[in-house]
């Protein structure tokens, strides 16, 4: 170590997003980690490992499952919960659907994107969590640019921008009333390109559609999706096989995939570092549909 | 002379595009992207920016990111549209910064908004907040993290009450550098003399607030001049433009690595099963160069110990500094828990119960004392017990207004803050993680001030009594009820008398005796025995010189409450240092009370070889750490009002030698 005492813009930001998931396990009585299979909640399940080990996490970890994910996610979720040796609890969009709490859509721009925020609420109102990690970043969206680390959601699950509390130096307020929860989001300060240079510099595993491969996808909208059984094709719309990668882990249904030769890490975080066009902008259907598209979801209770 | 170089040599922006010098296709390929990514770290500057729409300060915003470009194809796409939509005739540049809907809709900003970016240099998080006057809160969060402020001066309108504002919440939060922009330099023609006046007036203002590093930039904005590159338009201008400021800028030594402090946070420890005893006090260093082998001392407690060794995932380390968050182990199996603080023996915070602080206060509901507030700092949270508010200052006259008596929303004021459990902490200007709070309502749970600990050294001359008058709803509350008046109507009046001496020399038998004939006699008296206080009142104390220290303050307070109401307090505790007692003394005298040290003197052999309680037994078979007599020391009162010799005399007549003093000062009846 020099004896400048330097410290990397990377390694401070672990540092602080650390210093949140200790505060947060320590002032809230049952929180639990949202993972997704997705490279943030990849880095959020590393940064618990290094606030708590070598004890184990003091939360299980949550997946609400659409049952449009990918597969290679869901298969990757399934074993790096099982290699950690936590509890994984599967909140179900399929269950929310067949018990009459959410409306299936219908057609070909069918999503169950805004589904899963009831099946959230509802998996977060039964297990009685009052804190829940997710792995969402200001650098997205302008929306969560004006998020807390610590999020407010009423017992409705409803986040108010105006009404949210100030957030100084480090000292977080974590006081809630019953039936009131907070989103916690460790690496709010944490950008795109500092994701995947962590996952990098820490050598972890990531799901496989990460990576460059041949896949059987449409356009629309001036994105690829991938053909599935969870989307109508409209006319026109002709399957072709490409080389591509995903930015984004999400549904099947509204995450597109970009033509991409980066099959490693490195290129990974090589092209990332090149990009002409932002994550959300270029991937997910879910945040081009209005101009206030994340600040409405974010509203009612999503992520 | 040259001035110094333009930017160059932008990597990557928050998105993470890759801006090419030459504005051509990347060629590299992507292991010599990485390999730069990683090969040289970057290092990470917060700054505030801090102005209104007015100033320009969204079009600065836009303006570093677009001309060092970083704003990518989507999000200009989004400005475009926008822009022609709302009816401009040119690129709004400040669309890039406002989030939420009713801003837009408003055209304001109403929160704190987080932007990123990178250069080679540097990754930068700014913290970009509103500069309208009811948003005083917003500025104070995001200043409250911040390396470097960036405070907005339109230069037609010169320093305006506002520019004051910002400069001087900037120096309350103890920002270490400070950048005047001076922007619309284009629409005063350049001009070098409106730029000079404009540094003039803000160095006059300047002068009298805490500014360790200001520098001054002439910019537009809007054109983009000196905010990337360097102007064409101010060649008397020799200084750098705004970007390289900030990459070169230095903030390694902003900070603190002279002073141990470790807030624990969070006790690491598995299971019995899967690692055998291992314990580890898991936190962020908040101050100073930790390394194992480090002898340590535990606050509030007090107790000793030595670092056995620093944890992370990635291995045990040989230092930690801030801001690292690391686990540390101590060779002791002592009580640490959250809410502790790991210091060095002789580099120790102040911890106490009250305290000076600058309060801004966040909620529309005053500061009020019929409200309950719960005060959060580093790890701990305790309940405020009374503020009282000395006055609340003008931000842009700096005028103080001595006759506030609560704060209202936006408002900043000092404050003395009484709570009912000590803090251990530094003075803000010391450390900023140590010497800042947080302030909640408990019945509401919101957030409704933050304060900055102020040092308690230069505040000594306005923390008189006298001062706390003003305000007469939040203060110790003063009664009709007079002492002369209680004392009379009830009788008798009330004393202090302290018996000191070695462990097991007697104090408590004798003190005991003493407090039995009084009673017997019709006296109010009150044992005040130091084990017993050490369950309850100082149940929180260790046996370290500090803690010892504040034990005797303690009782000495307690003391004299009682011998106030009238009752003769009998103290009986070692006490073992004779300045802690002089301070005891020194209490009871300033207020008008009697104060009589009596020496309980019994030699050390005596002692030990009674051993009442099992201690010296202990502390000579290593069990028992600094015990008085065997492992620290006892210093003997020089003057003491009453010695008694152990084995001089029987108890009873011990008492009878304490009955006769307290006679003879007229606190008994019978007194000639």
């Amino acid at each position: 170590m020099p004896a400048t005492y330097h410290l990397s813009h990377l390694r401070t930001l672990e540092a602080e997003a650390v210093q949140v998931f200790r505060e947060v396990a320590a002032e809230f009585e049952r929180p639990v980690l949202l993972f997704s299979g997705g490279k943030d909640s990849i880095v959020l399940l590393r940064l618990a490992e290094k606030a708590f080990r070598p004890g184990p996490f003091p939360f299980p970890v949550m997946h609400v499952d659409t049952g449009h994910n990918f597969p290679e996610a869901l298969e990757f979720r399934d074993r790096r919960v099982s290699e950690l040796g936590e509890r994984l609890i599967v909140a179900s969009v399929e269950e929310s659907i067949r018990t009459g709490r959410v409306v299936e859509q219908t057609g070909p721009r069918a999503s169950r994107n805004t589904l899963q925020t009831v099946t959230l609420l509802d998996a977060i109102a039964e297990h009685g969590f009052d804190a829940a990690f997710g792995g969402a970043r200001r650098d997205e969206e302008r929306a969560r640019a004006k998020e807390r680390i610590l999020s407010f959601r009423d017992e409705f699950g409803q986040w108010e921008p105006q009404r949210q509390r100030p957030e100084l130096w480090s000292l977080y307020n974590g006081r809630i009333r019953k039936g009131e929860h907070a989103r916690v989001f460790p690496i709010s300060n944490w950008t795109e390109l500092d994701v995947w240079q962590y996952i990098a510099e820490e050598d972890l595993e990531v799901p496989s559609i990460y990576f460059a491969h041949e896949r059987e996808v449409f356009a629309r909208d001036g994105m690829l999706y991938a053909v599935s059984p969870f989307v109508e094709l409209m006319d026109g719309e002709q399957p072709f096989a490409a080389r591509v990668r995903y930015r984004t882990v999400g549904d099947m249904s509204c995450t597109g995939a970009i033509e991409s030769d980066a099959e490693t890490l490195q290129a990974v975080v090589a092209e990332i570092a090149a990009t002409e066009v932002t994550e959300r902008g270029q991937t997910r259907a879910d945040d081009r549909a209005t101009e206030a598209a994340m600040e409405d979801r974010k509203r009612q209770g999503y992520f | 002379m040259d001035g110094p170089p333009s930017t160059s040599g932008i990597l990557a922006n928050g998105n993470g595009k890759l801006a090419e010098p030459d504005g051509g296709p990347a060629a590299d390929d992507a292991q010599a992207v990485f390999r730069r990514l990683t090969e040289r770290p970057a290092d990470l500057l917060r700054f505030a920016t801090a102005g209104s729409v007015d100033d320009g300060k969204s079009t600065l915003i836009g303006r570093l990111l677009y001309d060092s470009k970083q704003v990518l194809s989507d999000q200009l796409e989004h400005v475009e549209q926008t822009s022609e939509r709302m009816g401009h005739d040119f690129l709004d540049l400040s669309l890039l910064t406002d989030g939420l809907r009713a801003e837009r809709e408003q055209g304001i900003t109403i929160d704190v908004a987080y932007r990123y970016f990178a250069t080679a240099q540097r990754r930068f998080i700014i913290a970009d907040t509103p500069g309208h006057e009811q948003y005083t809160r917003n500025m104070v969060t995001g200043a409250s993290t911040a390396d470097l402020a960036i405070v907005l001066i339109d230069a037609r309108k010169g320093v305006v009450a506002q520019s004051k504002r910002h400069a001087f919440i900037s120096s309350l939060l103890g920002i270490p550098h400070i950048v005047v922009c001076v922007n619309k330099m284009d629409l005063v023609d350049f001009d070098e003399a409106v730029f000079d006046a404009i540094v003039e007036d803000f160095d006059t203002f300047a002068a009298r607030l805490e500014m360790p590093d200001v520098t001054f930039i002439p910019i537009s904005a809007l054109h983009g001049d000196n905010v990337v590159e360097r102007s064409e338009a101010m060649p008397w201008y020799q200084g750098p433009p705004l970007l390289y400021h900030l990459e070169h800028v230095h903030i390694a030594s902003d900070r603190n690595l002279i002073d141990v402090r470790f807030p624990v946070q969070w006790v690491i420890r598995p299971p019995a099963s899967s690692v055998t005893d291992y314990r580890a006090y898991a936190g962020q260093v908040a101050g100073g160069v930790m390394r194992p082998g480090d002898d340590v001392v535990v606050l509030p407690g007090g107790q000793r110990s030595t670092i056995a060794g620093i944890d992370t995932l990635d291995g045990a380390v040989e230092e930690a500094f801030p801001p690292m968050s690391v686990a540390i182990r101590l060779t002791d199996d002592i009580d640490v828990g959250r809410g502790s603080t790991i210091v060095r023996p002789h580099n120790q915070p102040t911890t106490a119960n009250s305290f000076e602080c600058l309060l801004c206060w966040m909620s529309e509901q005053p500061l009020s004392p019929r409200r309950r507030y719960l005060v959060k700092h580093t790890t701990r949270m305790t309940m405020l017990g009374a503020a009282d508010v000395r006055y609340r200052i003008d931000v842009e006259t700096l005028h103080r207004d001595e006759t506030a008596t609560t704060l209202g929303l936006n408002d900043l004021g000092r404050v003395h803050l009484e709570l009912s459990s000590p803090l251990v902490f530094d003075s803000y200007r010391r450390n900023r993680v140590t010497g800042s709070l947080i302030l909640i309502d408990e019945a509401t749970n919101e957030t409704v001030g933050a304060g900055v600990i102020l040092d308690t050294e230069v505040d000594e001359a306005e923390t008189d009594h006298a001062k706390s008058e003003r305000s007469p709803n939040v203060r110790w509350q003063g009664t009709k009820m007079t002492r002369e008046r209680r004392w009379q109507t009830l009788g008798h009046s009330g004393a202090t008398v302290w018996f000191t001496g070695l462990p097991g020399a007697g104090k408590s038998t004798v003190a005991a005796a003493v407090e039995e004939r009084l009673i017997i006699a019709g006296r109010p008296a009150f044992l005040l025995d130091g084990d017993n206080l050490r369950h309850g009142l100082n149940g929180d104390l260790g046996f370290d010189e500090v803690a010892r220290s504040e034990n005797v303050r303690r009782t000495a307070h307690v003391a004299k409450l009682l011998a106030d109401s009238g009752t003769i307090a009998l103290v009986s505790l070692v006490s073992p240092y004779a300045a802690d007692r002089a301070a005891a003394a020194a209490l009871h005298v300033a207020d008008s009370l009697d104060f009589i040290e009596v020496y309980v003197n019994a030699p050390l052999e005596l002692c030990e070889e009674r051993d009442p309680k099992g201690l010296y037994a202990r502390a000579r078979a290593g069990e028992l750490a600094g015990l008085t007599g065997v492992g620290a020391p006892y210093e003997p009162p020089p003057e003491p009002d009453l010695v008694l010799v152990a084995g001089e005399e029987t108890v009873g007549g011990e008492v009878e030698r304490v009955i006769e003093l307290l006679t003879a000062r007229g606190l008994l009846p019978g007194a000639p």
